[in-house]
């Protein structure tokens, strides 16, 4: 497969080479049902081993305009089988003459995601609404395995969040309620997750369609992270200069 | 069929002058020349009888059905070429099994009336015979009401209120227009249909016969069964009361 000579095959940190690292999306992903759709949350980096290839990436990529897919693990793996699912999607749509649920969308992703579980590291969200469920979340992580799910966290950073959204989430939500708490998990799995950052970006499915928004750290409305401070006097013997 | 006799009409792959496939057209005889089949959607279902003819008494109770199960919600009944329906009932089955594996649901009947047809019309492109055989597909459930649908053996598929096929289907047809089916639920719409094959039965040809029926409904919770050998009973005896009667009227 690779055919770099080996004395070439040394990382050059200086221009971001690291010949051995895969491209990931080392992620948080937040995907969260509220009363009337739901909203889903990444963060938006992209990196390669320590390298961070790109700090605004976009994980959520639309397949219809009621339904887009979040996306975790290999970059190339993840854009590749958003593709050709959206693909199906679309011929289904045309020779059907009407939407595909969310529900078999969610099982045209697992076909890939399982036959092909050997050789791929992605991990997906399905998220999206229509007329038959409603808004409606599928998780399907790396063996092909699909489960929906009111409330759930995926990648790196979603360990970081976990008893989060346990502690927040209720039935019925309202959309600004939903929002606030999918951009909070997002902010502080990026704060403790070394692999997520940058960004925030939220996407809002329900039956008008989907909105998309971005929050960056320079703008208002970024979820910033109060941490306890410090004690600067320790060890006590020894004198702190400040 | 003046063009009989000049060769066009040896093989599906070929056209006449005026534009009709022969073979494709006799294969539609077989299902025309069959035993009078009705299927008709009501209030609350949809029912499909078949008029069999029994050509041996040698033969167990209710050997060689015409009507399957698809899958759970969907009843295929064929009409024509028996061996030839089977092949399609089997076919249609295969299809549904494969949808509920790729797609953890059910498959629902315009897919599945649509894959039988795109399948039935591969064959009228003279690979090899066309088939001899048509199929209704019915269901019901909530969200949809009743759904009927007639697969032919050109591959033709058209969604029906009621249509009837085989020897009788015009009187038939006839007779299901006379009905106000959009108020009829099914427990009557058997009753009905009893009595409509009956009627078009032609008295001095029609012997050895047997009544065949199907059933998908609310009181069937949306599943396609076969109607029960006592309510088919229940249903022949009332349709000879209501003949008596009408000839009393006479």
């Amino acid at each position: 497969m690779d055919t770099m000579r080996d004395e070439k095959r040394k990382a050059i940190p200086a221009i971001g080479f690291y010949p051995q690292e895969e491209i990931s999306t080392g992620t948080t992903l937040i995907a969260m049902e509220y009363n009337g759709g739901v909203v889903v949350g990444t963060d938006s980096r992209t990196s390669a081993g320590s390298f961070i290839t790109s700090r605004a990436t976009n994980k959520i990529t639309p397949i219809t305009d009621n339904m887009v897919v979040c996306r975790s693990g290999s970059a190339a793996d993840t854009q590749a089988i958003a593709d050709i699912a959206k693909y199906h999607i679309d011929v289904y749509t045309m020779t059907e003459n009407k939407p595909v649920t969310i529900y078999r969308s969610s099982q045209i992703f697992r076909q890939f995601l399982y036959n092909y579980r050997e050789q791929l590291s992605a991990s997906v969200l399905v998220a999206g609404w229509d007329e038959e469920l409603g808004g409606q979340v599928y998780a399907i992580p790396i063996g092909g395995f699909v489960s929906r799910q009111r409330s759930t966290a995926s990648g790196s950073g979603s360990t970081f969040v976990q008893g989060f959204l346990d502690s927040q989430w209720r039935p019925n939500l309202t959309l600004e309620e939903c929002k606030a708490i999918v951009k909070q998990a997002v902010g502080l799995a990026t704060f403790r997750d070394g692999s997520s950052g940058g960004v925030v970006r939220l996407a809002v499915i329900n039956k008008a369609g989907s909105q998309f928004e971005l929050f960056r750290p320079d703008k208002p409305g970024f979820p910033f992270v109060q941490t306890p401070t410090p004690h600067l006097s320790f060890p006590p013997h020894i004198e702190q200069v400040l | 069929m003046s063009s009989i006799g000049t060769g066009y009409d040896l093989a599906a792959s070929t056209f006449s002058p005026d534009g009709r496939i022969f073979q494709v057209e006799y294969a539609q005889k077989a299902v025309d020349n069959a035993g009078t089949m009705i299927a008709i959607r009501g209030k609350n279902g949809v029912v499909v009888v078949a008029d069999k003819l029994i050509s041996s008494k040698l033969y167990t109770d209710n050997a060689n059905p015409r009507m399957f199960n698809v899958n759970d919600n969907v009843g295929v009944a064929v009409a024509g070429n028996y061996p030839d329906g089977f092949a399609l009932k089997n076919y249609a089955y295969g299809e549904a099994m494969k949808w509920l594996k790729d797609y953890r649901e059910p498959m629902p009947i315009q897919n599945i009336a649509n894959s039988v047809a795109e399948y039935i019309h591969i064959h009228t492109l003279g690979i090899s015979r066309p088939f001899g055989a048509g199929a209704f597909f019915m269901s019901w459930n909530k969200q949809t009401g009743g759904r009927l649908f007639l697969v032919e053996p050109s591959g033709l598929n058209y969604e029906y209120k009621a249509w009837a096929v085989g020897k009788h289907r015009q009187a038939a047809k006839a007779e299901i227009e006379k009905l106000k089916i959009e108020e009829l639920d099914v427990n009557q719409l058997v009753k009905e249909a009893a009595r409509i094959i009956m009627v078009v039965r032609d008295e001095n040809k029609d012997k050895n016969v047997q009544i065949e029926m199907g059933w998908v409904g609310e009181q069937t919770n949306g599943k396609y069964e076969e109607v029960p050998s006592e309510v088919v009973t229940a249903a022949e005896e009332w349709a000879i009361a209501k003949l008596d009667e009408d000839d009393m009227d006479d």
